[in-house]
């Protein structure tokens, strides 16, 4: 039998049958279930299966994030039954208003997904957490409720893509330039289906942070997970918060894998997602030379909205400002991100200079809360998706890059290259 | 599950995504009936208000891609759709399908088959869909027994509580 992927790894630990190969189901015992507005859907179903509680409470995250505080009545709604449904059924581990996040932000500093888990969420970029080394997976709010009845989930076991990265990211290019490069090759369909390892020297030189931005666009490559091998940046990380014991798993050295894939970060330069889809990159040197005015500015999502990133972004802001007619939004990724923020100055920097900075939420990302574009606006964002739609008029243009070149973008009314300030 | 499905046929081209299938300023709706309301209401939008029961979906590539909302199927599911088909389907997608009881058939380049309005035959446990109004046949393999066992029983609640001894 030739050797084992991460993923088959996982799944073998979690589901007890041996050399598990793709395309066969297996029946995983969840580590982690992460529920967000969207769990708020599975509570119909759950009561509907009859199970008298759920099935460890210690294992179960509420985290809500995408109308936080309620814009909506129906939001209000969603985030009531919550509450309602928390305190019947005893889950202590909910993460409400004043104390919020984007979820998967929440799990990852809160330390709630460790090497070798099968943790799953009622949200897309569930695939973030992968980053530790774990099998994260995004789930429908149906089978949440069967998760939280039985503990256990059905997968496919997924055939496995390599992702080798190596070289040195040069000045102004970052975790987010090395996943639109990927997502340029890999394109919105090319891992469905499938999970995703990142390995080569520039992987395991990653920060958690970084890792945590390509794990999380593994879910506009269709990917059912994207992961890292757990090494000891990971441990680092997770020393002082892991709310379990990991298990770490690597891959066999002479595991198959369907694709490989090899990207070589010298000399690379940032890129850019244009309209309408997230594998629709460019070098950003293209893009530039087009002089794409801006109406609105996004620095945002769980995909780039961490520490690293606001800082990033505050280092060429400082001192300017939004360049005129421009909306500069900044919503940091959690409620501790906006703390570090306030202790570091960083809020008044972005607010002097004429930027909008909110609380944490998913904010403008999604089109459904604050920071919604009107027909024929252009938006650059760090967020993932850029399909029609996604954040207000299907008429509207959005711009994925990161937050460097954001915030360049921000203080010039029109989407620029971050390497000609730094 | 009736594994003999028929009707009329709705297509869709490549990379609709769920933002497409129900909008985002729509996810705070939780009542499926509701939700059937606003189906694809920019994309194609006499669809909510001519779609029949057993009506058919017939899609290109990554059908369902994006955003995780089980908006979207539920949302199909209540206008009583026999089955979505497509040449291939977003992962989450076809899961909450399955899960909520929608047959989801995936059968490569089963897209160029169909026109709109054409008739469509599935033979879930035969592995054949036909367009009856063109005359061609295209066949895939058997759903795993899993999966045929969720269609079955009509989604993954009713599976649980068979499990569970609650039904």
């Amino acid at each position: 039998m030739s050797g084992q992927t991460l993923a088959q790894k996982i799944l073998e630990r979690a589901s007890g049958h041996a050399g598990p190969r793709p395309g066969e189901i297996v029946v995983g015992k969840v580590d982690l279930a992460m529920g967000h507005e969207q769990g708020a859907q599975a509570i119909a179903p759950f009561l509907q299966m009859g199970a008298p509680r759920v099935w460890d409470p210690d294992r179960v995250v509420i985290a809500i994030d995408h109308w936080v505080p309620a814009s909506t009545e129906g939001a209000a709604k969603l985030h009531q039954m919550l509450r309602h449904f928390s305190a019947e059924y005893h889950l202590p581990h909910f993460y409400d208003v004043g104390n919020h996040g984007i979820c998967h932000q929440m799990l990852a500093e809160n330390g709630w997904v460790v090497p070798g888990d099968l943790a799953v969420g009622t949200d897309s970029h569930t695939n973030m957490l992968g980053a530790m080394g774990a099998f994260a997976v995004g789930i429908g709010p149906t089978e949440f409720a069967a998760v939280l009845a039985t503990g256990k989930i059905w997968l496919k076991v997924p055939s496995s893509i390599k992702i080798n990265l190596k070289g040195t990211l040069g000045k102004g290019v970052y975790a987010k330039d090395i996943v639109l490069k990927v997502l340029s090759q890999v394109k919105t369909d090319g891992a469905r289906y499938k999970a995703l390892e990142y390995h080569g020297s520039t992987a395991e030189g990653l920060s958690m942070s970084e890792r945590f931005t390509l794990s999380n666009m593994t879910t506009e490559m269709g990917a059912k997970a994207g992961m890292f091998l757990p090494d000891a940046t990971t441990n680092e990380y997770l020393r002082s918060i892991a709310k379990h014991e990991s298990h770490p798993l690597l891959p066999d050295a002479d595991a198959t894998y369907e694709k490989e894939y090899s990207f070589d970060m010298n000399g690379m330069e940032p890129q850019v997602a244009c309209p309408h889809s997230p594998d629709n990159v460019r070098p950003i040197s293209e893009v530039v030379k087009e002089h794409v005015k801006v109406d609105q500015v996004f620095l945002g999502s769980c995909t780039n909205a961490r520490m690293d990133d606001l800082r990033e972004a505050a280092g060429i802001f400082r001192g300017h400002k939004v360049a005129p007619g421009v909306r500069f939004i900044v919503s940091p990724a959690s409620t501790q991100i906006y703390n570090q923020c306030l202790k570091e100055g960083l809020i008044e920097l972005f607010t002097q200079g004429g930027a909008v900075f909110t609380n944490s939420s998913c904010s403008a990302c999604f089109g459904g809360n604050m920071g919604i574009i009107a027909p024929d606006e252009v938006c650059a964002s760090t967020s993932n998706r850029n399909f029609p739609g996604r954040m207000g008029s299907t008429k509207g243009k959005i711009y994925l890059m990161s937050p460097a070149a954001v915030a360049l973008t921000a203080i010039r009314g029109e989407i620029s290259d971050p390497r000609e300030v730094l | 599950m009736n594994s003999l499905l028929r009707g009329k046929v709705w297509c869709l081209d490549d990379q609709v995504d769920t933002d497409q299938l129900i909008a985002g300023k729509y996810l705070t709706i939780i009542d499926p009936n509701e939700l059937r309301k606003h189906v694809m209401e920019d994309l194609l939008p006499e669809f909510s208000k001519k779609a029949q029961p057993g009506d058919i979906i017939v899609a290109g590539e990554n059908f369902g891609c994006g955003s995780s909302r089980e908006h979207a199927p539920a949302a199909l599911a209540a206008i009583g759709l026999g089955a979505v088909v497509a040449n291939s389907f977003a992962r989450i997608f076809y899961r909450n399908c399955i899960n909520l009881g929608l047959a989801a058939i995936e059968v490569p380049d089963i897209r160029s088959h169909f026109r709109a309005g054409d008739i469509a035959e599935i033979h879930l446990s035969e592995g054949y869909v036909k367009n009856v109004t063109q005359g061609k046949e295209a066949r895939f393999p058997p759903l795993p027994t899993h999966i045929l066992e969720i269609l079955d029983a009509g989604g993954l609640v009713n599976k649980v509580r068979k499990e569970l001894g609650t039904a």
